[in-house]
């Protein structure tokens, strides 16, 4: 028993989403099924987290095929954690589109294949092994486009026309990297490639192979010069489905770097400057694209895009402190971005309006809620004790250790031009006077909907706030998990020990 | 019969982002089908070819006693073709919806998302 212990959490996603569908006409009790399945998962994820940390990495050889010969799924510390960050933001995107998500939605499916989006999401992460990585994207990508398509609107057919295709292609190109290496080495295993790619003669395919994974997991991160699907696309489905996109999506994709680039390519030096400029670039594009949105939730799709180059900025420093901050901003950002497009879905429903010319009025209105709202937004900055804060400093830090002034110059530009953004939205979207928005005909305001309903809004950025004060006034706990974790993926030799260990 | 396959994978990798880049959804979906198939082939080859060898340890040993073909990159194409197959009849699908609200072949004109709202 407790040796599978750590493939529960995706088993349970999967029993989830098959139980969900016996009961596909009955929404309300998808609604019960997923809010309960939801909580478990969190409370399964948390036991797993917490055996990993008093236990140590830990691995399941799946049909019993000893490594490297078979697919194995290894729980390191940076696997428990962000399973436990999928868990919990799935708890809040369960709550909030029970809320928030209309009935002609629900109808098709959607409480089921979010679990499969979830399933996906897990097994990404717990996976150690190339190819089943690659399924697991599938599996992702494959129930993102039902989510981006159910409804079947003008504006989410065509961005989810751009979203297909560019995933689709960033698979192929992850097909085609991992067709390279498995040419050159003859393994899928990632412990085993750690060793057998370093020996490897022809460096020059070895850094292809690299190159074509860059461009695969850059695409689905979303980084320079590959991130022109995300806008055209995020704004378009409904917030419930931004939410768990904006937050953890891209992320696999960030996940998915710094395990290729820790384990498998380790300290190649031209690698490591071509991160370092797309990094940079990165940044401001994200940041001046989002200077210039009007729509808010365009605006927080932008922003994902200049935060992501945070995360490729320390991967490309590549000390311990540096990918340390990196785990930090990870675990910082799925938190917080998850809770944004919420707070997006929740202005959408007062208002009718994602328009910030359009909007205003919300703290004359909505003191408490904009009270409430206060708490993400600024996390997002940083203002510290806040939880954006303290990744930053062990960035800059870094940065400056290195010599990578570039980088600082970034970061620092990116964190103004993100309070700028952030205050600009203040001001406009709270404190501005309330303008008259015409009202739409059929569409159901905030204040008609019944109380439980609202709690199902509120509730979720209520939860997810919460984490990210722990975060930033823990954040003595956040960094010891963090270094923890850095430094488990700087000496990989434990867990390549771990994998290919079978006694 | 290596050579001719890498040209033949080369040639579909081209005519495929050709495909992708041109305007219309319908040469999208045959764009992204040619790469799919480019990048099992491609798998295929780099997995070496080896003819009239299967994996097969004889009755009287317990190693393979020559060269044999690998299965493992047979074993992958076909969950690759399995998944693009799942994926390209989405995207047919998808296409078709797309092309019956936005009323048009056009992927230039698909710039809804793109407007200030």
């Amino acid at each position: 028993m407790m040796q599978q212990l750590i493939i529960y959490p995706l088993l349970f996603q999967l029993f989830l989403s098959i139980v969900l569908m016996f009961f596909w006409n009955k929404i309300n009790a998808q609604k019960v099924i997923s809010i309960t399945g939801s909580i478990i998962a969190v409370l399964l994820s948390s036991y797993v987290f917490y055996y990993v940390w008093e236990n140590g990495t830990q691995k399941v050889n799946a049909g019993s095929w000893d490594a490297p010969f078979g697919i194995v799924f290894v729980a390191d510390t940076l696997a428990v954690t962000l399973v436990l960050l999928t868990a919990l933001s799935g708890l809040a995107v369960s709550i909030f589109s029970a809320g928030s998500v209309i009935k002609d939605r629900l109808r098709f499916g959607y409480f089921p294949i979010f679990h499969f989006l979830l399933l996906g999401l897990t097994g990404a992460f717990l996976t150690g092994d190339l190819f089943n990585l690659y399924v697991w994207f599938e599996i992702i990508i494959i129930s993102s486009f039902v989510l981006i398509t159910i409804g079947g609107e003008k504006a989410q057919l065509e961005g989810a026309v751009k979203y297909f295709t560019l995933n689709i292609l960033a698979s192929t190109i992850f097909l085609t990297a991992i067709a390279v290496l498995y040419g050159l080495t003859g393994s899928l295993n990632m412990a085993d490639l750690a060793g057998k790619v370093a020996a490897v003669e022809n460096r020059g395919l070895v850094e292809v192979a690299a190159i074509l994974f860059l461009i695969g997991f850059g695409t689905k991160a979303s980084i320079f010069p590959l991130y022109f699907w995300l806008p055209a696309s995020y704004h378009t489905p409904p917030a419930a489905v931004s939410a768990i996109f904006g937050g953890l999506l891209t992320k696999v994709g960030v996940y998915a770097l710094i395990r290729v680039f820790t384990l498998i390519f380790v300290g190649d030096v031209f690698l490591g400057e071509i991160l370092m400029v797309l990094a940079i670039l990165t940044i401001f594009s994200g940041g001046v694209g989002a200077l210039v949105q009007n729509n808010v939730r365009k605006v927080f799709s932008y922003l994902i895009i200049c935060h992501i180059g945070y995360m490729i900025a320390g991967l490309g420093m590549f000390t311990e402190i540096a990918i340390s901050g990196v785990i930090f901003y990870l675990i910082h950002d799925i938190m917080v971005k998850t809770n944004l497009f919420m707070v997006s879905g929740i202005i959408f429903k007062i208002k009718s309006s994602n328009s910030m010319r359009a909007l205003g009025g919300f703290y004359a209105n909505y003191p408490n809620l904009s009270l409430l709202i206060f708490i993400p937004l600024f996390s997002l900055v940083g203002i510290p004790p806040l939880s954006g804060f303290w990744p930053k400093i062990s960035l800059i830090g870094e940065g400056f250790a290195t010599e990578n002034y570039w980088t600082v110059a970034a970061i620092v530009f990116a964190s103004f031009i993100t309070l700028v953004i952030i205050a600009k939205l203040w001001a406009e979207v709270f404190w501005k006077d309330a303008k008259e928005i015409p009202e739409k005909p059929k569409f159901e305001y905030f204040s008609d909907i019944s109380k439980a309903k609202k709690t199902q809004f509120i509730l979720p950025i209520v939860f997810l706030s919460l984490i990210s004060l722990y975060i930033g006034f823990g954040a003595e706990h956040i960094q010891l998990l963090s270094s923890r974790i850095a430094n488990e993926l700087m000496n990989s030799e434990q867990y390549i020990d771990t994998v290919l260990n079978n006694s | 019969m290596e050579i001719l396959l890498a040209i033949l994978v080369g040639l579909l990798y081209a005519s495929g982002i050709y495909m992708i880049l041109r305007r219309s959804l319908v040469k999208l979906i045959i764009g992204i089908i040619l790469l799919g198939n480019g990048a099992n082939l491609l798998i295929f080859l780099l997995g070496r070819i080896t003819k009239g060898l299967p994996p097969i340890i004889p009755e009287n040993s317990k190693v393979f006693l020559e060269a044999y073909a690998d299965p493992v990159p047979q074993a992958l194409i076909l969950t690759a073709i399995v998944i693009s197959f799942g994926l390209q009849s989405f995207a047919i699908i998808l296409v078709k919806r797309a092309h019956k609200v936005v009323r048009t072949d056009d992927l230039d004109e698909m710039n809804a998302t793109d407007e200030d709202s």
